[in-house]
Parts: C-alpha cells; structure tokens; sequence
C-alpha cells in the first residue's frame, strides 16, 4: 500500500528545492557579466575565459588530478585486497584491529586524519608536496573502497569460487576469473568514489600538501576566504556540469543492466520451458 | 599459512599501520612534549637511537601540561561544548528536513524511486567545498535571500544570517543531508505496507498508524542517519570557517588555528586527542546500531 498524497508530494517539491537551489543558482551566476556576485549585469562567459587563462588554477587542477588518479588507483587495489581479506580470510592474528582500522578512518575528523600524517612526515623526514598527499589520499580512500568492496564480496554466493577450486583452479586462477568479474561493479563504484573523495578534500591536503603543491580544493578555499568571485562560480560550474553526467551515466549503466539481466533470466525460464 | 596468504593480508595491513595507527601514536606523543621555538616546535622528542635510556629521558620529562592548559582555558572548554550543541541542533535539524524527504521517496511510485535516489546521491558527489560556498552567495547581507525578503517587504533592513550559527547549521544540514536521507530511505523502502494496513483495519488512524509503526520500524534508520550527521559534523572545518565567521566557535577550527596560526603543534595535538575521546562514544553507538541491524535482516 503505497501512498502518494499531497504530503509526500510537497516534502519531495520542498526537499529538492532546497537542495537544487543553491547550485543551480551558483550556475546561473556564473554566467554573469559583473564582477558582483550578487548583482546580475547579463550575460557573459567571460569568467571561464578568465579561469582558463588563470595559470595558477589550472596548474592546481592538473595537481588534483593527478593526485586522485593515482591515490584512487592504488586504494583501489589496497582496498580491494584489505575487502577480500577481512570478507574471506578467516581469522589471522590481529584480525580485529585490521577491522579497526579499515573502519575507524570513515569516521574520523579529517582535521586529526590531516594532523596526524602530517605529524608523521614531519618526524620522519619527508618532504611534503604531491608525494605526500597521495600517501595520504590512499589511506583513508582505501577503507572507503573496501567498505564498498566487501559488501558485494559479503553477498555473492561463495559456492561458485569453491566449484572453480574443486575444479583445479589455482587461489588465484579463481580469483581473477571467477571472484573478480562478479564484484568488478563494486571495484568500479569504488575507484570512483576514490576518486571523488580525493578530488574533493581540502583538509587533509592542507596538512599534507606543504608550500610547494596546491591542490584545486586548497586553491578555491584561499580565494573563497577573500569573497565570492565570479571565477569560482564558473569552476564550480564547470565541476557540477562533470559530476551531473558522471552520475547521469553511471545510472543509465546501471538500469540497461539491471534490465538485460531481467530479460536474461525470463528468457532463461522460457528456455527452461 | 602460505606466502600468497601472507602477502595478501600484510599488504594492506601494513599500510594501515604504517599511516593510520603509527600517526596516533606520533599525535599523542606530541601532545605531551611542549612547544618551543625550533623546527620541528616542540620538545623533548622521543630519541630512539639512544635506547632506554632515551625512552626513559622521555618518560621523566612527561607531563599532562597541555591538557591542564586546555582546561583551564575557557576557550577550548567554550569550543568543545559549542561543537556539540552545533553538532546536535544540525543533526536534529537535518532530521526533521530528511525524514519527510526520505518517507516521500518511499512511497513514491516504483518507477520514480531510481530517479529520486539519484537526485539525492548527485549532490553527494558534487564537491563539498562548492555546495558550501553556494550559500555565501545566499545569505550575505546583499545575498539572494535578503534581496528576496526585502522584495517581498517581509523585512526593512537585511537579516545578519552570515557568520552566525544559523549560517552553519544551514551548512551543515545541506551538506550532510544525503547521508541523514538514504539510510532513513533504505529503511522505510523495506517496511511492509501491511502492516500499516492491518493497523488500520484494527481501528488505527492514519496519523496513530504513522507514530506506532511507521517510526517504530524505522529507527534504526534514523539512528544511522542521526550518527552518520552528528558524527562528522562535530569535527568540521570548511562549514564553520566559511559560513560562520569569528562568532562561531568549533573543536575542528580551533584546531586548525592552533596548528597553522598558532604553531602550537602540542596544544593542537591535545586537542585532537580529546575530541577522539568524545567521539568514541557515539562512535560506539552507531557501532552497536548498525550490528543490531544487520543482525535483525539476518
């Protein structure tokens, strides 16, 4: 018995409202031809001309790219191997502080994640720049991809892996071709959501960044402390524009899929017929 | 246990040890050195090339001084309890603003619900830092919103929302919102429709339906919801220093000050060590919900 009452219908008009307003406005402004934020003057694009001609935020841009490409890659497969253990394992010595560990980094304030790796490259010596904040960026990314990873692992059936055992293939034969096609979608969701994250911090790559690299995220939070510009209305324009078909995608993906595999089992049952 | 094995779990676990637990030693460490003026700015340090008698050197020097400093200021003591009243009142916020969103979602017809959840889980993907500066521009004195209330004739002079709390309680309730709306969601998407039926055929009406079983069924939803906001929001930095202005004190900004204004790297790691120990409370909380919850599906 579901219901689609009045009720429902406002709180859902009301609650994206306020979640899409703010954004679509920023949009909109970014399109505006005064330097006032807040004042349209009409329509212009001079402000992506001006962002793209600004040497200081592309460099930035290109920094944070990097960054996360790489970052999100090896979490990815730290992550996936750190699921595996903690979903297939079985029990090892420590096993409740590696659990620990995976999860306790989801739930700390960036402010102490930030602190404390920055405290620990400073005592042993290392040079702070895009190194360290990939090292960084790794880290917390990679419990991320494993929370991710290990509740796909947690509710496939194990009895295919055991069959390609039985079967003489070697652990790792029944990995690659067995478990890893089944939970490739959760490695994939967790690449990206890597990825996003790292794209995305600002707190630990101020600790960890150190003067020699700036990162997108510590770029706009410098320049934000000074005022609303309308450059960063165009950035954040451009990023939303990115994210919006990323998303867009990745659910369209997902719904072709979910509908062939529909298809695939009806005309399975009628072939069974 | 083969080497393949050993491989695959030390990995990992090294890692983890190397750059999320060694980290918290080296905070807590700091935190009971004192500052001085040298690079890196505090001391003593722990030598471990000179041994035990290094680590004994260490320990004599020890004391808790940066912790009875931050209590005996008023200003950490004022952050502290002023992050939980604003870590509550958001939270409590956000839950009044996600439960009928997410109760809308759930009952709103089969095909809407992939789209629906994809309006909510895009601004979770959009960066933080932008939905955040999004509101500067709403609520300035000059911003979008006193234009449109002093065009409706609803006010005469602007309201000062900017910089004050109500500023980062907006913030905090529409960046976090997403994560107080989906768990409530998945929870109320599984509830069973008969129940709320069978409710009524005994006399319930709707109203008293929606209060002995619709919220009962979905608490666990809310708990995980209330957590997954009250929890990070404690610890936040962006909110505060872009929308809440001096006025405004939060733990994660005092922090931030005292370490990249101050350099007082020891106060700042005193600091983070006592706002672990208050999160390690509903840190646990949410733990014991989520095995609850989990328990209860199997």
């Amino acid at each position: 018995m579901r219901r689609f009452t009045w009720f429902n219908a406002t709180s859902l008009t009301l609650g994206f409202a306020f979640l899409y307003i703010p954004m679509i406005i920023l949009v909109i402004y970014s399109f505006n031809s005064s330097r006032l934020v807040t004042v349209w003057a009409g329509f212009s694009t001079r402000w992506y001309g001006e962002l793209l001609r600004d040497e200081a935020f592309l460099d930035a841009a290109w920094v944070t790219l990097r960054v996360a490409f790489i970052s999100s890659t090896i979490a990815t497969i730290l992550g996936t191997m750190a699921a595996y253990v903690l979903v297939r394992g079985g029990k090892f010595m420590g096993r409740t502080l590696f659990s620990g560990m995976i999860y306790a980094p989801l739930v700390m304030p960036e402010v102490i994640t930030g602190l404390s790796l920055l405290l620990l490259f400073i005592s042993i010596g290392l040079d702070r720049g895009v190194f360290t904040i990939i090292l960084a960026h790794t880290t917390f990314s990679m419990c991320y991809v494993s929370v991710v990873v290990s509740s796909r692992l947690v509710s496939f059936d194990r009895s295919v892996e055991e069959a390609a055992l039985d079967l003489g293939c070697t652990p790792f034969d029944a990995f690659r071709s067995v478990t890893l096609p089944i939970i490739a979608p959760a490695v994939v969701s967790g690449w990206l959501l890597a990825f996003t994250l790292s794209l995305d911090d600002l707190v630990i790559a101020s600790f960890t960044a150190g003067p020699s690299a700036t990162t997108l995220p510590i770029k706009i939070f410098s320049s934000v402390r000074l005022g609303v510009s309308p450059e960063i209305n165009a950035l954040s324009t451009i990023l939303i524009a990115l994210v919006t078909i990323g998303v867009v995608t990745a659910s369209l993906v997902s719904k072709q899929r979910i509908t062939r595999a529909k298809r695939d089992e009806q005309m399975a049952e009628q072939a069974a017929a | 246990m083969n080497l393949a094995r050993r491989t695959l779990i030390g990995i990992p676990y090294l890692w983890l040890v190397l750059l999320f637990l060694v980290p918290f030693g080296i905070i807590f460490k700091i935190s009971l050195s004192d500052i001085a003026l040298a690079i890196p700015p505090y001391t003593p340090t722990l030598d471990l090339s000179e041994g035990l008698s290094g680590i004994r050197e260490f320990i004599a020097g020890l004391d808790w001084e940066n912790y009875i400093f931050l209590t005996e200021d008023d200003l950490y003591w004022r952050a502290y309890l002023s992050s939980l009243r604003i870590a509550l009142i958001s939270t409590v916020l956000a839950l009044l603003v996600g439960f009928p969103i997410a109760y809308g979602m759930a009952n709103a017809s089969p095909e809407w619900r992939p789209t629906l959840m994809m309006l909510v889980i895009l601004p979770f993907w959009t960066s933080f830092l932008i939905r955040v500066y999004a509101w500067i521009g709403i609520l300035s004195n000059e911003g979008f919103l006193n234009q449109f209330l002093l065009w409706t004739g609803l006010i005469s002079d602007p309201l000062q929302i900017m910089n004050t709390s109500t500023a980062v309680y907006i913030g905090i309730v529409y960046t976090y919102l997403p994560f107080m709306i989906l768990p409530i969601y998945a929870t109320l998407e599984r509830l069973d429709g008969s129940l709320l039926e069978a409710a009524e055929d005994l006399g319930c009406s709707r109203a008293s339906a929606f209060w002995l079983v619709t919220i009962p069924l979905s608490k666990s939803g809310v708990i995980a919801g209330c957590f997954l906001v009250f929890i990070p929001a404690l610890g936040e930095f962006v909110i505060p220093s872009l929308l809440g202005g001096s006025s405004t004190l939060m733990i994660g900004k005092v922090l931030w000050e005292e370490f990249f204004s101050n350099r007082d790297w020891p106060v700042a790691s005193a600091v983070a060590i006592i706002l672990l120990l208050i999160l390690v409370i509903p840190i646990i909380l949410f733990q014991k919900n989520q095995e609850k919850q989990a328990e209860a599906e199997t």
